[in-house]
């Protein structure tokens, strides 16, 4: 019997014209694992909610069909019921979060189920050490990281063992590192036992390789249900904004078929001589680049964006030589006259009155026209670097320097309205600017995720003198890759107008795309700051999926400048396989 | 997510966190009850140090006295009030003539003095909710609640909840709008309106959450069977006491207290002991720290 079945299911959400969900049929089998991808207002979080009962329980509205969850018909049983078969985690784990402590939060679904205090108990170290969060059982809720408030409430959507999870981009807030230790988490839950996962993702490229099947949601309707394999091949020609960057690499190459992740990819790769075995111990790191005189020149050749401005050595730049010379000082610190710089930052500290220090002695110099990323784990610090970038905290030690205003969008666009018009909030020639005219009588919660970022970036860039510096904060939670791309394109604008630009982001496909430089910061401090295609092309983590893929070869970060390189490799090195290219 | 301005429980290493729930809030109640029974003011300043002193011994005196010292003002207010508006008294300090629409206003020392009586009942009965807020498990309270009452624990969860996110709202929407180039004018009003309307879009997030955790099955939780510490008892037998001394002594006219028509306040040995005994019966279980000190 399938786990979760949706039968010819429409449902409506009270006073909306269309339907959210329309006439889906499809079933999930027990021990599945199933990602549901889809452009933004798709339907996928319909989807979780009318699975998990909520719709139409808990929302009303209008509901056509039939959804059985573990036998259970959502039309005879409500989510609590539904909640004894099902666990469910949504985006915000704020709101997911009901007690005062770990223990009682994990306690709390199995009591409420009736289950008696051994059972309880029970349930709770064992959800506990599913989820490595055993630590935290005494820690108050209050305490914790965005990472460890997501762990614990999907430790509490799993506690009692449910035979089907249903999880909406429980990613969303995570660093890379905490978002693939969750897919594994989830990946190994689902192996050993059995248990079903239901999985709404907007970056594929996290999730795909664990996924048995992918569920392509399109205006509510099903348009794809496919395996990874297939549903890329599908992608490929009805909607290549779900491509993952590996498919997109194959493709830019002319390789078939797309890779489902990253293992696939490297292992068609090598079986084509397109990448080295794997070394055994003792072996030169790579062979093949020492007889490669100029893997990047592929690369430059390929890459659409002009080279990137090196600006004004930082205080990291300076340690990058690359010739093996003792690594000199910065200038600034050598006492030589420093370069202008649009926001400069010297021995920042943050430190709690009461707690571990946030910042520890950050230097940072942003040249005008830099684009520069700023990575980094949860908790490593980012957040608190705009903010002092800003104002908007002072710092405990050291000092910040701006060469004008400096223009802050923190994570949450929707806190910047007061109005209850967009025109309230901006004028009619800078709505006109951020491509918003026609919308100013709309209430500003009305408009699309897009249409509220470019709002609140329009009113903090203001409409007068522009910026010095303009810094976002984790800009593209929730964003499919077109709403993306035309950030970094507004973002190249404002660098392009002189702004030093500084954003945020655990999303390294974004930093490859619109930044020259990364700086990576852990535990409060700078640990590596250079330019793009050398921070982001040689980690496990903090590395876009071309460049895991292609093992940092040739400095190459997106899937265009992976497709030049590897043209080039298949016809300089591999004539044998010059037959297979489109 | 860090901790706001409001007061929140955190467990620490003190006999008051060890003790149950129940015998926390019985412990809290007693001295609330005293605090409320007793009007003598060396009395109820016996009670203002024993609170103090358990805020001390439980590690949270920082945390009661940051939370509850807004209240002074409150306080302050009440005293004053009352001397304004008060009409009792003989001992007369001020006469600030003819006031509208009180009319003929004199302050009386009689009208004083029970107005910080009052004043200092109202700031010990918030420095025992401060000190039950930051020293008894509010998840257990919770769960005590449920089993005697499902639909009254669901509204307490939903507040405790929403209380720490309308705070975190609230300071993200304050820290937004110090972002805007052009800050808007009544800015601080706007935020009050912006987080009581976002507060409906919370209660549905959190409400979503009870229900996807079964919160609508309205089963009891469990009975506990976990025998009574040593802690239990001290902290049960201290509230109890509290209140038992304190009905005690009205019963047996000790610590009597009059402020009409004038001040009469007794003051002598049994009042002397009585004040002692408050202080001794409610710090005395923290004497207990056998396996709590680090």
């Amino acid at each position: 019997m399938s786990v979760l079945a949706f039968d010819a299911v429409t449902y409506t959400y009270p006073q909306a014209g269309e339907p959210a969900l329309r006439d889906l049929t499809f079933a999930v089998e027990p021990g599945e694992f199933c990602v549901v991808a889809g452009l933004t207002a798709g339907g996928k979080s319909t989807l979780l909610r009318a699975a998990c009962g909520l719709a139409p329980h808990f929302h009303g509205g209008t509901f056509a069909g039939r959804i059985t969850v573990g036998g259970l018909d959502t039309r005879d049983h409500g989510p609590g019921d539904i909640a004894a078969v099902a666990g469910t985690l949504f985006q915000d784990p704020e709101t997911q979060i009901l007690m005062g402590t770990v223990r009682a939060e994990l306690a709390f679904p199995l009591e409420n189920r009736g289950y008696g205090a051994a059972a309880v108990a029970r349930g709770v170290e064992e959800a506990a050490l599913a989820l490595g969060i055993e630590r935290l059982l005494e820690r108050t809720t209050r305490e914790l990281s965005g990472g460890e408030l997501q762990r614990v409430a999907l430790a509490a959507a799993l506690a009692g063992r449910p035979e089907l999870v249903l999880l909406d981009e429980p990613t969303s807030q995570l660093d890379p590192v905490a978002g693939d230790e969750l897919i594994s988490l989830l990946r190994r839950l689902n192996e050993q036992w059995g248990t079903a996962v239901v999985m709404i993702e907007h970056r594929l490229e996290r999730c795909l390789a664990a996924a048995d099947r992918v569920l392509v949601l399109a205006g509510g309707a099903l348009a794809c249900d496919a395996a990874p394999g297939p549903f890329l091949d599908w992608a490929a020609q009805a909607a290549p904004a779900l491509q993952t960057p590996g498919a997109r690499l194959f493709a830019c190459a002319g390789m078939r078929p797309a890779p489902a992740g990253v293992k696939d990819a490297r292992a068609t790769l090598r079986a084509h001589g397109l990448l080295p075995d794997p070394r055994p111990p003792g072996t030169p790191a790579d062979p093949r680049a020492a007889s490669d005189p100029d893997p990047g020149a592929g690369v430059a050749a390929a890459d659409p964006r002009p080279p990137a401005d090196p600006g004004p050595p930082g205080p990291g730049r300076a340690d990058r030589s690359g010739d093996g010379a003792p690594k000199k000082p910065p200038r600034w610190r050598r006492g030589e006259a420093s370069p202008p710089a649009a926001l400069r930052l010297r021995g920042v500290w943050h430190e709690l009155a009461d707690g571990p220090a946030i910042l520890r002695g950050v230097d940072l110099d942003l040249a005008p026209g830099e684009t520069v990323a700023l990575m980094g784990r949860n908790g490593a610090g980012k957040s608190t670097l705009l903010r002092h970038a800003h104002g908007l905290s002072r710092p405990t030690r050291g000092r910040v320097d701006r060469a004008g205003r400096v223009a802050l969008l923190l994570q949450n666009p929707g806190d910047y309205f007061l109005a209850d018009r967009v025109g309230d909030e901006l004028a009619g020639p800078a709505l006109a600017a951020a491509g918003l005219d026609g919308l100013a009588d709309r209430h500003p919660r009305d408009l699309s995720g897009g249409e509220r970022q470019r709002l609140a970036l329009a009113i903090v860039a203001g409409d007068g003198e522009p910026p010095a510096v303009v810094c976002l904060d984790e800009p593209t939670r929730g964003m499919d890759r077109a709403a993306k791309g035309e950030l970094a394109d507004r973002l190249g604008a404002y660098a392009a107008a002189g702004a030093a630009v500084l954003v945020a982001t655990h999303d390294a496909e974004f930093a490859a795309a619109f930044a020259a430089r990364v700086v990576l910061l852990a535990d409060g401090r700078v640990i590596a700051d250079g330019p793009v295609a050398e921070i982001l092309s040689g980690g496990w983590y903090f590395a876009t999926e071309t460049a895991r893929i292609l093992g940092g070869d040739g400095g190459a970060l997106l899937p265009e400048q992976g497709g030049a390189l590897l043209r080039r490799r298949l016809t300089d090195c591999a004539p044998r396989w010059g037959a297979e290219l489109a | 997510m860090t901790a706001g301005l409001t007061l929140a429980y955190r467990r620490r290493a003190s006999p008051l966190h060890a003790a149950r729930a129940g015998a926390g809030a019985v412990y809290c109640s007693g001295l609330v009850l005293c605090a409320l029974i007793l009007v003598h003011p060396l009395e109820l300043a016996a009670v203002l140090v024993a609170v103090l002193g358990a805020a001390r011994l439980a590690g949270v005196a920082a945390d009661v006295r940051r939370a509850a010292l807004p209240m002074l003002v409150l306080v302050l207010a009440i005293a004053a009030l009352n001397a304004v508006i008060s009409r009792n008294g003989l001992t007369v300090v001020a006469r600030l003539g003819e006031l509208p629409p009180f009319g003929q206003i004199d302050i009386t020392l009689e009208a004083l003095t029970y107005g910080a009586v009052l004043g200092l009942q109202l700031l010990l009965a918030v420095f025992v909710a401060m000190l039950a807020t930051a020293a008894v498990n509010p998840d257990e309270l919770l769960r005590m609640f449920r089993r005697l009452s499902l639909r009254s624990a669901l509204t307490a969860a939903l507040a405790t909840r929403l209380v720490p996110l309308l705070e975190a709202d609230g300071r993200r929407l304050a820290d937004a709008q110090r972002c805007r180039p052009d800050p808007l004018r009544h800015r601080r009003v706007a935020i009050v309106r912006a987080v009581a309307t976002g507060a409906l879009d919370r209660a549905l997030d959190v409400a979503a959450t009870l229900e996807v955790r079964g919160y609508a099955l309205a089963r009891r939780p469990p009975r506990l069977h976990r025998a009574l510490s040593r802690h239990d008892l001290a902290f049960t037998a201290a509230g109890l006491g509290l209140v038992a001394l304190a009905v005690a002594a009205r019963i047996g006219g000790l610590a009597a207290f009059s402020a009409d028509p004038t001040l009469d306040i007794a003051l002598g040995p049994g009042e002397a002991a009585l004040a002692g005994a408050l202080i001794l019966l409610a710090l005395a279980p923290f004497a207990n720290r056998r396996g709590i000190d680090p």
